[in-house]
């Protein structure tokens, strides 16, 4: 490296400080005009395309909307006193932390165990292969992945499929009393009569609100009649004919019967008897129930378990931030399987025969000699994490999009979106400089060590 | 498919460059008739189009080039080309249309600060084209296309395409957004009849409800059909005058009768049983979306009911279901004394001061070109000299006919009146503020907050 430099002017490349090298500062001294004609395209190229647009960014941020008005620090205070931008910042502050960490453990625990398994390669590349997708297919992808009708989106399939294993779905779900009836909200989802049961009178549960499609199987409702001995008798149905009609709380011909429906009956707060409903709609409580309130309870009207609202306001970062681990994990785990490539064996064996166990091994071998590897891989995903801006903006369902605000979509919305401050955006850009800088300085140090070892 | 609009527009060209070579000027009109008993594979518009008698005289511009920018797409964009190739065969100019993408202002924006603007621009939104002709970059009409305008349009239009009393604008596609879609079966299977009042539109609703068919479907995940339903119900209860003021942010938005509006539509948002999905499901449906789920199963519909323009139409199209026989409409139930209409429409706008330019937006002001795309449907015109019979079925007319019946009774939609920050970003100002109340109808105060704070940030006071 050194060599290259003193071997003349001929290298290119920005100012640095002149190698102590006598040949070299004569040249700069003796034939000025040389050395800045080499250095002139790099110079121009580097000042049009990088020097000219920071600077300009600054300036520009000190003016108003229209480019005309200065305003100083205001578009900065603005930044900070605006609901959007805050949400911004303390999102690309989760996203730095959190993505490129898991994308780093992640890549790292791929890269030590395809080491060992067969097939680690055809892992390794499928793994790898996101990365060959671009952010705005990812993008789409992930929108489709989180829909939230589980037979569309395939998180909820996954997580809806495992929910409805452990529970039972129930037999009417949607199921409601007619408005204005006996039966009553009593908590949890039940319905309780409110009046209480009479063995002479047969009691009748009007229910409302079930589709027409699952009742296309059901029998007609019969009306129940007094038990004789003392039993409580009633019916469950739907009392909605077909085309509106029918009276109010009578079973009319044609409405249908609610079976398998549990019937609880209630005294002081107990429950001393329990029926299901027949394939009529009938059912038939023992003589003990009389003079009980009548409960449905909630389990008969559960509706079907609707999984998770990933793309919600409180779930849509951690979703997004999954998204981007998916894309970049592989990106992690072939730069640290390259890294542990070089790892020597002899280290490795030597620990072994010391007695250390494979857990040992990794924590205090693999991973302390890995650790540049590591920095470069963390560094590297924090720069790319903090201008995050596809996988945002296209996830993002408008109702949720300023939950899930980062600066660079930020920056976006308010240079380019319909009320465009190019100032406030200008400053947003500024900003975005400020906090790249510091990953900056550490990685163009940690390279420079790495260049004098 | 392509190929034979192709050989449309070729045969067009070929039809008017001949007629131009033959005739002078005035009577190009007329020979466009002679052409069309040859005229056999070609569309049913261009054949309808030249029967009819020319209303509209137009220059001979052969040779020279026009471009046209508008926002519409697929079947949309295929029938304003047949309008464009009338255009063609009549004057001997060539027109090309260029898609802006959804938002038109940005598109025409940055069209003209690169110093290659479109001749003719469709602005989707009134503010858009004050701000336009505040910066001088549409050309006021000419005495051509300002004598069709007065010919074919009432006041209230011709109004909506002025600007400090110069007229720039012609409305050549309005929508009547005061429409409530419904599925007949979901209906007669509930026993319910089309409500008048807001009260009874909740009743139907609730018996719908009762019959197992979630009623009304929302299409909360696009903020603009939310912007639309509270534009009716506030239309309707405070009326226009209210409404114009409350447009031009003369009003607050904490004002009472915002909060009475809001209130009402908390009515209907505040039931979760009254919506398809509950509110969390509305808020995750795109408007595409809420109307498919009402006509994709005609038999067992998802939803009964969906509130939206006469543009429901077009996804309709996309079902099974017929339109006049499985999905009918009824307007806005009215909240207050009478119902409201609230429209929109593009507005055609020069942005160079050409021959070409001008004479093309005196044909899109005439009956004539009304008609073309009227028939093909899809499309509701606000001229009124416009025979509705070209309409291609009831329903379509019946809307039309609203919509005109309204003479100048009728506002414009308030959300594209406002600031684009307010009333047009996806994620902010009101489209925001109302997915919010969406999601907890029972916070009126809070939303109203909302509102007025991106309301005052937008408007800049």
């Amino acid at each position: 490296m050194s060599t290259a430099t003193a071997g003349g002017p001929a290298a290119p490349g920005p100012p640095g400080p002149p190698a102590p090298g006598t040949r070299r500062s004569s040249i700069v001294r003796t034939r000025p005009w040389l050395a800045a004609c080499f250095l002139l395209p790099a110079l121009v190229l580097l000042g049009a395309l990088v020097v000219y647009p920071i600077v300009y960014s600054v300036y520009r941020s000190l003016f108003d909307a229209s480019g005309t008005g200065f305003v100083g620090l205001g578009n900065y205070v603005e930044l900070f006193t605006d609901d959007d931008t805050l949400t911004a910042i303390r999102n690309n502050t989760i996203w730095v932390i959190v993505a490129p960490t898991v994308c780093t453990a992640l890549g790292l625990i791929f890269a030590v165990l395809t080491e060992r398994v067969r097939w680690g390669t055809a892992f390794k590349l499928i793994v790898f292969m996101p990365m060959a997708i671009s952010m705005l297919a990812a993008g789409i992808i992930f929108r489709l992945v989180y829909e939230q009708d589980p037979d569309r989106g395939v998180a909820n399939a996954v997580w809806v499929g495992i929910h409805d294993t452990f529970n039972e779905a129930s037999a009417w779900p949607g199921a409601r009393p007619r408005p204005n009836g006996d039966l009553e909200k009593t908590g949890g989802g039940a319905y309780t009569t409110g009046s209480a049961v009479d063995a002479a009178d047969p009691a009748n549960l009007p229910l409302v609100g079930v589709p027409p499609q699952d009742l296309a199987d059901a029998a007609e409702a019969s009306p129940a009649r007094p038990a004789g001995d003392g039993g409580i008798t009633g019916t469950v149905w739907v009392d909605f004919a077909k085309g509106g009609g029918g009276e109010p709380n009578v079973v009319d011909p044609g409405e249908k019967a609610l079976a398998g429906v549990v019937v609880e009956a209630v005294r002081d707060g107990r429950v001393v008897a329990t029926a299901t409903t027949g394939e009529d709609g009938v059912f038939t409580l023992p003589a003990e129930a009389d003079g009980a309130h009548l409960r449905l309870p909630a389990s008969n009207f559960t509706e079907a378990y609707n999984g998770v609202n990933w793309l919600g306001p409180s779930l849509i970062t951690p979703a997004i931030i999954a998204s981007y681990v998916w894309m970049w994990a592989g990106f992690a785990m072939v730069l640290i399987a390259a890294g542990l490539a070089g790892v020597p064996r002899e280290l490795l064996e030597a620990a072994r025969v010391d007695g250390a166990n494979e857990w040992q091994v990794f924590r205090r071998v693999t991973v302390p000699v890995l650790a540049p590897v590591l920095a470069v891989v963390l560094v590297t995903l924090m720069i790319n994490v903090l201008k995050i801006f596809d996988l945002v903006y296209i996830i993002a369902p408008g109702a949720t999009q300023s939950d899930a605000n980062v600066l660079a979509l930020q920056l976006y919305l308010s240079s380019f979106g319909t009320g465009a401050d190019q100032g406030v955006g200008s400053a947003i850009a500024v900003l975005l400089l400020l906090l790249v800088v510091p990953v900056m300085v550490f990685n163009i140090r940690r390279l420079r060590r790495e260049g004098r070892r | 498919m392509r190929t034979s609009v192709r050989t449309t527009r070729s045969r067009a060209r070929r039809a008017g460059i001949a007629l131009a070579a033959a005739l002078a000027l005035s009577l190009t009109a007329a020979c466009g008739g002679g052409d069309g008993g040859g005229d056999k594979s070609g569309g049913s518009g261009n054949g309808a189009g030249d029967e009819r008698e020319s209303t509209v005289e137009l220059p001979d511009l052969k040779g020279q080039k026009l471009q046209v920018a508008a926002v519409w797409t697929g079947p949309e964009q295929k029938n304003f080309r047949r309008v464009l190739d009338e255009f063609e065969k009549r004057t001997g100019a060539e027109v090309g249309f260029v898609p802006t993408g959804d938002n038109v202002a940005t598109f025409v924006g940055s069209k003209i600060e690169g110093g290659a603007p479109p001749d003719v621009a469709m602005l989707p939104q009134v503010g858009v084209l004050h701000q336009f002709a505040e910066k001088g970059w549409i050309k006021p009409l000419k005495a051509e296309a300002r004598e069709q305008l007065e010919k074919n349009f009432s006041q209230g239009w011709r109004d909506l395409g002025a600007h400090d009393g110069e007229q720039y604008g012609v409305y050549f596609k309005a929508a009547n957004k005061s429409l409530v879609w419904y599925n007949t079966t979901a209906f007669e299977n509930a026993g319910v009849s089309e409500p008048k009042t807001w009260d009874e539109f909740l009743e139907t609703a609730q018996t719908i409800s009762d019959s197992g068919v979630p009623p009304v479907s929302v299409g909360g995940a696009d903020g603009w059909t939310l912007t639309d339903w509270f534009e009716n119900v506030y239309l309707s209860q405070a009326g226009p005058e209210k409404y114009d003021r409350l447009a031009k942010h003369e009003i607050k938005w904490t004002d009472p009768s915002v909060k009475e509006a809001l209130t009402t539509l908390g009515e209907l948002f505040g039931r979760k049983e009254l919506l398809a999905g509950g509110n969390q499901g509305a808020l995750r449906t795109e408007f595409p979306k809420s109307v498919t789920q009402v006509f994709a199963d005609v038999q067992e519909p998802q939803a009964a009911m969906v509130y939206e323009g006469d543009f429901v139409a077009v996804n309709i199209g996309d079902t099974e279901a017929e339109i006049g026989q499985d999905a009918k409409v009824f307007p806005f139930p009215a909240v207050g004394e009478s119902s409201p209409v609230v429209s929109a429409g593009d507005a055609a706008v020069a942005l160079k001061d050409g021959e070409g330019a001008h004479a093309l937006l005196t044909f899109l002001a005439s009956t004539d070109a009304a008609a073309i795309w009227a028939e093909q449907g899809g499309f509701v015109s606000p001229n009124k000299e416009l025979d509705t019979s070209v309409y291609p079925d009831d329903v379509q007319r019946d809307i039309a006919e609203a919509l005109i019946a309204a003479g100048d009774d009728f506002r414009f939609d308030m959300s594209d009146q406002a600031p684009a920050a307010f009333g047009g970003t996806k994620g902010e100002g009101e489209w925001k503020a109302l997915q919010d109340f969406l999601a907890d109808p029972g916070d009126v105060a809070g939303a109203q907050r909302e509102l007025e704070a991106a309301a005052a940030k937008a408007y800049g006071d």
